[in-house]
């Protein structure tokens, strides 16, 4: 009769067990860092339309990538992923110093968010424009939209013990973010020190975003979508909102992946444009509540 | 005694804000904080709920400075709930009073029998008990209003410090809240716009005209038709009510 375990042959262990395994679990991870990235950006900036990106962290990843791909920076010592992780925290910190560090309130952070990645979305412009042939162009633009097509177990090891680290701290902030709810005042007045919570959470966040779109790209509205679908489900407090985003953003990661690899036969959609296909739609959604409520 | 502040002076940039100001609040008294728009009470209060630093002078909690007590002891005892505190998220009345035992609960701990107790009891002191599954986003102003104060109480504060609670409110709620927090066993110092409630329910008054204390004492002394012109800028008669000992004021028209 025909399909048991003994049938298996040793090229499909090895592409289930190399492959397909390591390549679901670094997608479970990334899922999972990005939605609740984008849960506490919403918290903390007090803006329904944060995202992991906010900070300007892809946009600095990318210039990162371009210049080790294209210009060749680190003479072939330094490889793609380090360079835009790099690039992420660069413009993290320019992010940090024009909100006024710690000080800054949320429409300050979101505005020299903004800028930064006009910034480095320029300056990675500029270096494909001048520099680039089309293949590198092209490189690059598909390492953009994400991909989790190069990730092994290496990588598994890398983003789970930062996004696991990162959620972890982030669910003992859990109170810490309700508090918040009011805004910073009221946050301060019932003894959050503010300084430095803001310092902790966007310090995490960005660490666990850097570590993703330093690896897979920048998959773009997992971290807008998914906490809006997880306060949809559980409601806004953050004890249950965490690892519900945690939870729903690891399964539409993983679905989403599978869906790139199935739905063009022989060919492999960047991730990015798949979660995009989904995203644009429940971004509008939200976007159209917005303003009826405000 | 139990807030008490010495000479304090807070600039934003070149501006004086608060300029030299001194008061004892008595124990357990409700303190009315008076002055036009702009005269300095909302910063007055954010100074003593330690949410900013003068740049001089002292406020000191049963003596002690509030620089050397940290944030989180300050909390368990002040509780300040701002004009416009709003939130976008969509919690429900009994979560937001929740919210207020932060300062009462360690990183770990779980939810005990005296958080619950706060939290009824906050609830039902405001009339929000029935409401308390009721989501923020669809509570009326006055709902929200009473839903502040009620965040306040679950604080199980000593000193509550409360900026024109009474906007939003209808007559009704506004003499019921006003009831409400003269008849706590708290230190209250509140800042008010309605003369005639100030007289009526303060036990001492306090009178702000850019940044300086102009007045204060008990309502009979600080009332006066000629403060009422210097300050506020209106006529008035101000007598002895015939319904209560304190004083009324009858605006010109």
């Amino acid at each position: 009769m025909g399909w048991t375990a003994l049938e298996l042959t040793r090229i499909h262990e090895t592409v289930i067990w190399d492959y397909r395994l390591s390549r679901a679990l670094v997608a479970v991870f990334c899922g999972a860092g990005l939605a609740v990235s984008g849960a506490i950006m919403q918290s903390m900036l007090r803006n329904p339309l944060a995202e992991p990106y906010v900070l300007g962290i892809s946009a600095g990843a990318s210039t990162g990538a371009v210049s080790i791909v294209i210009l060749g920076l680190g003479a072939g010592a330094v490889s793609l992923s380090a360079g835009a992780f790099a690039g992420a925290f660069a413009a993290f910190f320019f992010v940090a110093l024009l909100s006024n560090g710690t000080r800054g309130g949320a429409d300050r952070t979101i505005l020299a968010g903004v800028a930064a990645s006009q910034l480095f979305n320029a300056a990675t412009s500029y270096v494909v424009t001048t520099a680039g042939n089309a293949q590198q162009a092209r490189d690059v633009m598909f390492w953009l939209l994400g991909s989790f097509g190069g990730v092994r177990w290496p990588e598994f090891a890398l983003v789970s013990i930062v996004v696991g680290f990162g959620l972890t701290i982030c669910l003992l902030y859990a109170r810490v973010l309700d508090a918040f709810a009011f805004g910073d005042e009221a946050a301060a007045s019932l003894g959050v020190h503010v300084g430095r919570a803001r310092l902790a959470l966007f310090a995490l966040t960005a660490m666990m975003t850097a570590t993703i779109v330093s690896m897979v790209g920048a998959i773009g509205f997992v971290g807008l979508v998914v906490p809006h679908a997880a306060r949809f489900l559980v409601g806004p407090l953050h004890v249950r909102l965490l690892p519900a985003s945690a939870i729903t953003g690891a399964i539409f990661m993983v679905l989403a992946d599978i869906a790139s690899r199935v739905l063009i036969p022989q060919q492999v959609l960047p991730i990015g444009v798949v979660t995009a296909l989904v995203g644009v739609p429940f971004f509008s959604f939200i976007l159209y509540r917005y303003q009826r409520a405000s | 005694m139990s807030i008490r502040a010495d000479n304090l002076v807070w600039r934003i940039g070149s501006k004086t804000v608060i300029d030299g100001i001194s008061f004892a609040a008595q124990p357990g008294k409700m303190l009315g904080l008076l002055g036009p728009n702009g005269s300095g009470k909302t910063s007055l209060l954010r100074l003593l709920a330690g949410l900013r630093r003068p740049q001089s002078g002292q406020i000191t909690l049963d003596g002690k400075d509030i620089r050397h007590i940290g944030r989180r002891p300050i909390a368990q005892r002040v509780a300040f709930i701002e004009q416009h505190a709003t939130t976008n998220s969509n919690l429900q009345v009994l979560d937001v009073v929740k919210l207020e035992r932060f300062p009462h609960r360690s990183m770990f701990s779980g939810w005990s029998p005296a958080d619950d107790a706060a939290v009824r009891d906050a609830l039902e002191r405001t009339g929000m008990a029935a409401k308390r599954h009721d989501r923020w986003q669809s509570l009326s102003g006055g709902e929200k209003q009473r839903t502040q104060l009620a965040r306040a109480l679950a604080q199980s504060p000593k000193e509550l410090i409360l900026d024109e609670p009474t906007n939003h409110l209808d007559v009704h709620h506004q003499i019921s809240l006003m009831r409400l927090v003269s008849s706590l066993p708290v230190t209250s110092i509140i800042a008010l716009h309605d003369l005639n409630h100030a007289a009526m329910f303060c036990d001492r008054l306090i009178v702000l005209q850019a940044g300086k204390v102009v007045a204060s004492g008990v309502p009979e002394e600080v009332l006066t038709q000629d403060l009422v012109r210097d300050v506020f800028n209106v006529d008035a008669r101000v007598e002895t009510s015939p319904h209560h000992p304190r004083p009324h004021i009858y605006f010109a028209r």
